[in-house]
C-alpha cells in the first residue's frame, strides 16, 4: 500500500499584531514548527504501516527550501520518502492555487492509494486544502477521521466525528482523509530513525517537473481570492475599565451582576 | 505571472536590512550583496508599499476580465440532516437578504435531500425569492461527492454571483470541494460579510491565526464563495411567502460515489454552551485544574455553563465541546464572564456577539478588554476569593435561595 501524507511548516507562535500606524504585520519571532494537526496524519500512516509492513509512506510539503525541516522530522518519525515542492512562481498562492499545486505534485508522484492530511493548519485554520486536493485529483475525501476501523485491500473503513453525530464509512482507494486530533498519540522523531535516514536525499520538485507548467495556474495569478486589506479588530468604545484592590474589584463585579439582575 | 521585482541597483546593506525587517513572512534572502525573494513570499506587497521607495516593484500581468454583471443572485446552501435544517442556513438567508438590498439581486436557497419540501417551504417564509429543490432518494443522506455534483449542476444552469455555506463540520468539508470543482475562491469562517453595489463580496475573517482581521475579495472569479460561522448573524423575520419553489431535475446528475455510509448515529447531547444564556469562560490564567473550584460559587449562583479556551482543552481539563472560539463553539449568551482569558482573536470572534461581556485579567492591555463592556484589571486568584465571600453572604441572607 502506498500512502502520501501532506504536511506543512507553520509559525511556532500565532501572536501576530498589526502596527496601527503603518498597517504592517509584526510577527512574534521567526520560529517555525510542524503544523500540530499533521503529527496525527503522520501517526495514522505509521499505524497503518504497523499492520501492513509492506506499506510505503511518502511525506510531501510545499514551501521555501527551509521547509525541508518538517520533511526531515517526518523521516525521523517513520516516513520512507519525502518531497519538497518549491518555486518562486508559487508565491502568493491562496487555498485553490495551493491545493492545485499539491495535486499536481501528487499526480507527478503518481502511485498512491491513500492521502492523509491533518484536519487543518494552525496558521490558515481553513481546513480546505485537503478537500480541494481530493477534488482536483478526482478522488473522494472523508474529513474529521477519529478512528481507523479496518484497512482493506481496496478500501478503508473509518469513523468521522461531526458536531452531533459520528459516521462510519467505507471509502474506495484512491482516496483522501483528514484526521482529527485524538485519532492517536503521535510519536516523537527517533534517534535510530535519524541515523537510518540521515543520508536520505529529499526530492525537490519545481514547476518544470509538473504536468501543467502554465505559470498562470499557480501562485498569485492562480489564486481567485485576494487580501484587500488587513486591519486590527474593532474596539468597543463604551468600555468601562475598573482598577483597584481585589476587595474593591470583587465588590464592583458583584454590583454589576446585581444591577443587571443576574444575582 | 505577477511577482515582486527587486531593483538590485538600489539595494544597499542598509536597505536590505530594512526590507528583511519589514517582511512579515521572512521572504527576503540577502547574500553577496544580492537581495532575492524566496518561496515564502505571499505577495502582500508590504515591501512595495512600506519599504524604501523604488526598491521593490509589483509587476502584474493582466488577466482577461470576466463580465461581472452577467452573474446575478445570492444563493444559500440549506444544510439539513434527517430533514431538519441547520439554523445557520436561516441566518445566512437573513444576511443574503441584507446584502441583496445593496445589489438588487434575488436571494436563492438550494435545498438537497429526499422529502425536503417542508424545508423549501420554510425557506419561503424567511423571504427567499427562489428555492431550488433537488429531491432524490440518492440524496437522502449527505454525500460530499453527490452533493457537489448537485451544486455544480445548479451553478452551470444559473451562473449566479454568490454561494454561501454554514461553517459547520459538513459545510467546511463540502464548500472546498465545490470551490475546487467550480475553480473559484472560497473564504473560510467569515465573521462579517459585505457587498459592493457592483456585486463584489467582501469576506472578512480573522487571519494569520493572530490578532488581525483580513478583508478578502474574489475579483475575477464567480461564484464568490464563503463559509460563515453559526450565530454570527440573526435569523430573518418571518414573512408571508412571495417566492417560488423550483423542482429541479435530478436525473442527469451523476450518482456514483466511492463513499458508502455504514453507520451514522447521533451522539448523546451534552449541555451545549452554544445554547447557554450565561457562560463563565476560563483561560490559561488558571494554573491547575483544581483551581477551577474557585469559580464554583459563582457558577452555582448564576446557574452558568462553563466554557474555556483552546489551551485548556489541550490540557485535557474539558471536553472539546466546551471550547469557545472559531475552532470551537460560537456563543451568544446574555452574559459572559471571562476569567483569566488572554483574548486570542479566534476566541474573541467566537463570543463577541454576547450581550454583556465582563472580563477579569491582570493585564490591562489584554485584547479581550477591547470588546468587553466591563474590564476588571485584577488577578483571578485575588478577586475570585473575595467575590466568593460576597456570594456566600448573599446566599446566607437569602437562606440559600
Amino acid at each position: 500500500m502506498k500512502i502520501i501524507t501532506c504536511i506543512k511548516q507553520v509559525p511556532a507562535s500565532s501572536n501576530v499584531q498589526v502596527d496601527p500606524k503603518t498597517g504592517v504585520l509584526i510577527r512574534d519571532g521567526n520560529n517555525v514548527k510542524m503544523n500540530p494537526f499533521d503529527l496525527y496524519a503522520l501517526e495514522t500512516a505509521y499505524f497503518i504501516k504497523n499492520g501492513k509492513p509492506e506499506t510505503t509512506i511518502h511525506s510531501i510539503t510545499m514551501g521555501p527550501s527551509s521547509a525541508t525541516a518538517v520533511l526531515k522530522e517526518a523521516l525521523y518519525m517513520g516516513s520512507d520518502e519525502a518531497t519538497l515542492i518549491s518555486d518562486r512562481r508559487f508565491a502568493g498562492a491562496d487555498v485553490l492555487a495551493t491545493s492545485y499545486t499539491l495535486s499536481q505534485l501528487i499526480t507527478h508522484i503518481k502511485d498512491y492509494d491513500l492521502i492523509i492530511c491533518g484536519k487543518q493548519t494552525t496558521d490558515g485554520d481553513t481546513a480546505q486544502v485537503g478537500p480541494e486536493i481530493a477534488e482536483f485529483l478526482g478522488i473522494p475525501h472523508v474529513p474529521y477521521v477519529k478512528e481507523i476501523i479496518q484497512v482493506k485491500e481496496h478500501s478503508i473503513i473509518i469513523k468521522s466525528g461531526y458536531d452531533h453525530h459520528d459516521e462510519t464509512v467505507e471509502v474506495q482507494y484512491p482516496c483522501l482523509i483528514t484526521v482529527d486530533k485524538g485519532v492517536n498519540v503521535p510519536r516523537l522523531p527517533s534517534y535510530r530513525r535519524k541515523l537510518l535516514m540521515d543520508s536520505y536525499k529529499i526530492n525537490m520538485v519545481s514547476l518544470k517537473d509538473l504536468k501543467d507548467q502554465n505559470p498562470d495556474h499557480y501562485g498569485l495569478n492562480g489564486s481567485p481570492t485576494q487580501v484587500d486589506e488587513i486591519f486590527p479588530p474593532i474596539k468597543r468604545t463604551e468600555a468601562v475599565q475598573l482598577k483597584g484592590t481585589s476587595k474593591e474589584l470583587s465588590k464592583q463585579l458583584f454590583d454589576i451582576l446585581k444591577e443587571s439582575k443576574f444575582i | 505571472m505577477s511577482y515582486i521585482k527587486v531593483n538590485q541597483d538600489k539595494v544597499t546593506d542598509e536597505i536590505a536590512k530594512q526590507l528583511l525587517d519589514i517582511c512579515p513572512f521572512n521572504a527576503f534572502d540577502y547574500t553577496d550583496a544580492y537581495l532575492s525573494i524566496n518561496a515564502s513570499c505571499k505577495i502582500c506587497k508590504v515591501c512595495v508599499k512600506k519599504g524604501p521607495e523604488g526598491v521593490c516593484e509589483f509587476v502584474e500581468t493582466k488577466q482577461k476580465q470576466i463580465d461581472k454583471s452577467a452573474y446575478k443572485g445570492i444563493a444559500v446552501y440549506i444544510e439539513q440532516r434527517n430533514n431538519e435544517a441547520h439554523p445557520v442556513s436561516w441566518e445566512l438567508i437573513g444576511k443574503a437578504k441584507e446584502l441583496s438590498l445593496k445589489t438588487k439581486e434575488p436571494v436563492f436557497a438550494i435545498v438537497i435531500g429526499n422529502d425536503v419540501a417542508k424545508i423549501a417551504e420554510t425557506a419561503l417564509t424567511y423571504g427567499v425569492d427562489q428555492v431550488f429543490m433537488y429531491e432524490d432518494p440518492y440524496f437522502k443522506d449527505f454525500n460530499v461527492e453527490l452533493y457537489t455534483n448537485v451544486i455544480d449542476a445548479f451553478y452551470q444552469k444559473y451562473q449566479n454571483n454568490v454561494i454561501l455555506f454554514g461553517s459547520t463540520p459538513q459545510g467546511r468539508s463540502f464548500a472546498p470541494k465545490v470551490a475546487a470543482r467550480l475553480k473559484t475562491g472560497l473564504t473560510a469562517d467569515c465573521t462579517m460579510l459585505d457587498i459592493k453595489e457592483s456585486g463584489e463580496l467582501l469576506q472578512i475573517r480573522p487571519a494569520f491565526g493572530g490578532n488581525i482581521m483580513a478583508k478578502i475579495n474574489t475579483p475575477n472569479h464567480r461564484p464568490q464563495m464563503a463559509t460563515i460561522r453559526y450565530k454570527m448573524f440573526n435569523k430573518p423575520e418571518i414573512v408571508s411567502p412571495f417566492g417560488v419553489i423550483h423542482h429541479e431535475d435530478t436525473k442527469t446528475i451523476l450518482k456514483n460515489t466511492g463513499i458508502k455510509i455504514i453507520e451514522s448515529y447521533d451522539k448523546p447531547r451534552v449541555s451545549d454552551i452554544g445554547d447557554a444564556e450565561i457562560i463563565i469562560a476560563v483561560g490559561r490564567a488558571f494554573k491547575k485544574q483544581k483551581d477551577l473550584e474557585l469559580i464554583e460559587p459563582l457558577r452555582k449562583r448564576l446557574n452558568a455553563e462553563i466554557g474555556c479556551t483552546r489551551p485548556l482543552i489541550e490540557n485535557g481539563w474539558f471536553d472539546a465541546r466546551k471550547q469557545i472560539g472559531l475552532s470551537g463553539r460560537t456563543v451568544k449568551p446574555k452574559l459572559i464572564i471571562n476569567l483569566g482569558v488572554s483574548g486570542a482573536v479566534q476566541f474573541i470572534e467566537g463570543m463577541k456577539q454576547s450581550e454583556l461581556i465582563i472580563s477579569v485579567n491582570s493585564d490591562p492591555n489584554n485584547k479581550l478588554f477591547d470588546i468587553s463592556h466591563y474590564s476588571i484589571v485584577g488577578d483571578i486568584y485575588q478577586v475570585l476569593p473575595e467575590l466568593n465571600l460576597l456570594i456566600d453572604k448573599i446566599m446566607e441572607e437569602n437562606h440559600g435561595l
